[in-house]
């Protein structure tokens, strides 16, 4: 297990998601092994293997600004928080938080929750068969409450010029206090070709290297994307619950004509990836989670707008920045995107999910759809900035 | 009780008396329903032998059953197993578990032995013995044919009648409670069908709060590729694995000697459905309806058929693979025992079968109108041990393996050995993370910590048969949505780890009654071939035999897991803290 744990500790330091030295993560098969010695470890964390069913168990004080965030969302909302992104609201359902780090409350929240925030400055998350999950649902929290704190903010001052509530100066305090670790620029990316591969393998190469990059320009999180690559008989796409910095061994070669099923282990959005080809005959596809791509896909909030159904269906025809925005669930339901993605495709290169994430295209090489999603992200962090600024 | 009929139904076919019991409520509270409910019943009964008349058979439902629960139309029959004198309980489809409960009952528990066929009616509370010598001497159709189209049915063909070791009890046509031989309980019961109509109420304690689980469910079954995926098992049924695990090369060919058949896309789900025009249907309440039925009505195989007569047995030919599955469903046989143990005659005899000569033996075993019917009808092991070659049975306690091969996916391998009705994939169904890469992904060739792993999914599986809920929706779902629909339709408190505990304590006890039949960790093994042969290796993907050692190892760090002794049986202290002190 200590290949595992070293392989998720540096995940989580690597991304920027916790400091090593703050990072407890266990794993137990008919012994706990640990990341750092078991002396060290709090007793009430091992104490919970003997109240769980589970193999894995990770504690974790995130760094900023997840920190700032989790603490400012902890104490303001008590009892759990609702995520405001459709992936997890979907993965998560909600997020308990709670106060102290014993055994039998941790063992309480997570037998019905895959994470919880505790304290108002850690995360714990857990896993049954493999510290992956522990690791997803970590990276799940800090993303989700990134994502709600700055809607909340959003939500919020709209609210307020309205004249439909009362200022909230905490959130306004932390807010300020939390932009300064936002960075709204990402460094040039030239490892990724704009030159269209010449055979399969060159395929996988490049898949490969995208995927990576998405994950080192920190554009997107390493569990949350797809990515697909059409050539000859085949759509090429990274497998379910891959991580795209390591797209190695996770790439299934998908036949178009459907005559092989091998691919059942695609990525859940294969039908949206296949959908695009068909519609815009565009061979390099993107699909990711950037921050505030999905943040500013959920600004265009109208007053008759119920958000719990926005994700799904709206009748309106809605953008940012000049990029459509569409609603639609992931993978193939009667109000899946695969049906709402590809024909707002036919129009423009780059199309953002609400509430969920953005897919990019090119030609015939990755290139140009990851200028174009670094782009969107880019002009988006502008526009949300500038938003609140004119808010305010 | 929400969630319960609070009613079940003894039936005592020596005497051919039936009476109406209150379903002793602190078992539902320890076991929920189906798999747990009929285990805990049968208790220390489980040293008589199948064919005696004080062994019960259990029909068992769950809370779910009946209800808005996604894919909560299942049903749970319970014995001892005539193939492998362990425990036996097979989860099974079709409408029979709605019409149960919606009749009245949690559970049927059938005990003694009638001096003539008979068949059992029940509709709403009433129940009929009445004389089924017209039926005796038919096959499943034959005999559903004469009981009409209306409610469920639970059938035994001729194999069942004769008590062929694999037989199965056949449900609405096609749903099999397929493996362990557990048509021969009926059949020695003399007990032909069960006809069952229902149209009572079902309560729910809170039917806002299962909604809400409902379409928590369901919006994760939609977000998964392997169930409503465009290759998913709800486009292609189970079918869908061939190319797959063609792909991973675990396929089993000729009784296990390879990993690799080059003609498998002859029989894939693509093919079938290409050929069969198939379309979809399934149980009861469910929204996936994995099944398939091709546009003359042929009912498509599921995928451990499918490979088992093809790939097993060297047989491209779809038409006679569809063929085999319809004798079965007709003969009421157990598909996988039947294929593995065609297999392994085939191989004791040194040649191939052809297409025909495997209809042909089928057609003898289910009827067992020949010698050689008759020998093969008592599976593998015991044919292959009559042989003098008991190591050519690819089998566990007796039970003949499925279509994945060990030696492609390690935690696979451990819980073949340790599952308590012998060689099964369904116990543990490690080949959701090895191959399926759900909930997560793990490395199928290492043993490392899955000794955990399979402790903790033959728990979780143990509670979605006692639900019972189907398993393909746990590719997608978990434990933390249905424990807010468990809760919601009882209006008791469940969460993931306290269905986790009643798992284990169902897991427990199935081991514990094992035991009283002299099983230990002896029995938890694999044939030697997988040891020491190894499988058809790509460039890529190298299939080695299993390291003995390392199996030993992890079957001995499970045993500490669970809590055993070393001789893989529970000790009395864990049976004590699971509450199993009766038992003793
Ligand atoms: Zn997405």
């Amino acid at each position: 297990m200590k290949r595992l744990i070293d392989k998720y500790t540096g995940k989580l330091t690597h991304q920027g998601l916790a400091g090593a030295e703050n990072i407890t993560l266990l794993c137990l098969d008919a012994e706990v092994t640990a990341n750092r010695p078991l002396t060290e470890v709090n007793p009430e964390l091992l104490r919970v293997f003997d109240l769980m069913n589970i193999n894995a168990l990770l504690y974790a004080e995130p760094e900023e600004p997840y920190k700032s965030i989790i603490r400012h969302l902890a104490t303001r909302e008590k009892d759990r928080l609702i995520p405001n992104d459709c992936e997890n609201r979907t993965f998560l359902h909600d997020i308990p938080i709670i106060s102290d780090l014993s055994a039998d409350t941790l063992s309480r929240v997570l037998s019905r929750r895959k994470a919880a925030i505790v304290g108002a400055q850690g995360i714990i998350s857990f896993g049954t068969v493999s510290p992956e999950q522990a690791f997803v649902s970590f990276s799940s929290v800090c993303f989700s409450t990134f994502v709600k704190f700055f809607t909340d903010v959003m939500f919020h001052l709209e609210n307020l010029n309205a004249g439909k509530l009362q200022r909230d100066i905490a959130l306004l305090e932390a807010y300020e206090e939390i932009i300064k670790f936002i960075q709204p620029a990402f460094p040039a990316c030239d490892a990724i070709s704009k030159n269209p591969p010449q055979n399969e393998s060159e395929v996988v190469r490049q898949m490969i290297v995208a995927g990576k990059e998405l994950v080192e320009r920190r554009l997107v999180d390493s569990n949350f994307g797809n990515i697909s690559y059409t050539f000859g008989d085949n759509i090429y796409i990274s497998q379910t619950g891959s991580s795209l910095d390591e797209l190695e061994t996770c790439i299934d070669a998908v036949p178009l004509d459907g005559s092989s099923s091998s691919g059942i282990t695609a990525s859940s959005e294969l039908s949206a990836h296949i959908c695009i080809f068909r519609k815009t005959g565009m061979r390099a596809i993107l699909h990711g989670h950037p921050r505030f791509t999905v943040i500013m896909s959920m600004s265009c909030r109208k007053d008759w707008c119920d958000l719990s159904t926005c994700y799904s269906s709206c009748s309106q025809d809605r953008s940012v920045s000049g990029i459509p925005i569409v609603s639609g669930e992931i993978g193939t339901g009667p109000s899946g995107l695969f049906r709402t993605v590809p024909e707002a495709m036919a129009k423009n290169r780059a199309v953002v999910v609400f509430g969920h994430g953005i897919f990019s295209a090119g030609i015939d090489s990755f290139g140009p759809a990851f200028e174009l999603m670094q782009s969107v992200e880019k002009s988006f962090i502008l526009e949300y900035f500038n938003k609140i600024r004119g808010l305010i | 009780m929400h969630g319960y009929t609070s009613r079940s139904l003894k039936i005592d076919l020596s005497a051919k008396t039936s009476e109406i019991i209150a379903t002793p409520s602190s078992l539902a509270e320890q076991f929920i329903g189906g798999r747990g409910l009929g285990i805990a019943l049968i208790g220390k009964r489980i040293s008589l032998d199948y064919d005696a008349a004080g062994m019960p058979l259990i029909f068992s439902s769950g809370p779910l059953v009946a209800t808005e629960a996604p894919t909560s139309g299942r049903s749970t029959v319970i014995s001892r197993s005539p193939l492998t004198g362990t425990i036996a309980d097979c989860s099974v489809g079709g409408r029979f578990g709605t019409e149960l409960k919606r009749a009245g009952f949690d559970f049927i528990e059938i005990t003694g032995t009638s001096d003539r066929w008979v068949m059992v009616t029940i509709e709403d509370l009433a129940v009929t013995i009445s004389d089924a010598a017209h039926l005796e001497g038919k096959n499943v159709t034959g005999v559903r044919d004469l009981l009409g189209p209306e409610g469920s049915n639970a059938v035994i063909g001729l194999a069942g009648e004769r008590q062929a070791r694999y037989s199965s009890i056949v449900f609405d046509g096609h749903y099999l409670a397929g493996r362990g031989g557990i048509g021969a309980v009926m059949g020695a019961k003399r007990l032909k069908a069960i006809k069952i109509k229902g149209t009572l109420p079902v309560s729910v304690a809170d039917s806002a709060g299962l909604k809400e689980a409902r379409e928590e469910i369901m919006r994760l079954l939609r977000a998964s590729q392997a169930i409503f995926g465009e290759l998913g098992i709800s486009e292609f049924g189970t079918a869908a694995l061939v190319d797959l695990i063609h792909a991973r090369r675990m396929e089993p060919t000729g009784n296990f000697k390879k990993t690799f058949y080059d003609a498998s896309s002859s029989y894939s789900g693509y093919t079938l459905r290409q050929c069969y025009q198939t379309k979809k249907t399934g149980c009861r309440g469910c929204p996936i309806l994995c099944k398939k039925v091709g546009n003359k009505g042929e009912v498509m195989p599921e995928y451990e058929t499918v490979s088992h007569f093809g790939a097993l047995n060297f047989n491209n030919d779809a038409a006679a693979i569809v063929e085999a599955n319809r004798l079965c469903n007709e003969y009421g046989l157990d598909t996988i025992s039947a294929a593995a143990t065609l297999s392994c005659y085939a191989e004791l005899e040194n040649r191939v079968l052809s297409p025909q000569e495997m209809l042909d033996i089928i057609a003898e075993i289910g009827g067992m109108t020949t010698y050689r019917g008759r020998l093969l009808s008592q599976g593998s092991y015991r044919y292959a041990q009559a042989a003098g070659r008991p190591e050519a049975s690819m089998s566990v306690k007796g039970l003949e393996l499925p279509a994945y091969d060990p030696r492609g996916a390690y935690g696979m391998a451990l819980a073949y050995a340790t599952s308590n009705r012998g060689g099964c994939h369904l116990r543990a169904y490690p080949i959701s993370h090895e191959i399926l890469r759900k909930p997560v992904a793990t490395d199928r060739f290492s043993f490392e910590g899955k000794a955990r792993i399979i402790r903790i999914a033959e728990d979780m599986n143990a509670v979605i048969d006692s639900l019972t809920a189907c398993k393909f929706v746990f590719f997608a779902a978990s434990l933390e949505e249905y424990a807010r629909a468990v809760s919601a339709v009882t209006g008791r408190t469940y969460d993931m780890q306290s269905l986790l505990k009643t798992g284990e304590r169902i897991y427990v006890l199935e081991r514990y009654l094992n035991s009283l039949n002299g099983f230990t960790s002896a029995d938890d093994d694999l044939p030697k071939r997988f040891f020491i042969e190894e499988g058809s290796s790509s460039p890529n993907i190298i299939v080695k035999p299993l390291n003995r050692q390392e199996f030993l190892s992890a079957r001995s760090n499970y045993y500490r897991i669970r809590g055993y002794d070393a001789h893989g049986l529970p000790t009395e202290a864990l049976m004590e803290r699971l509450g199993l002190g009766q038992y003793l």
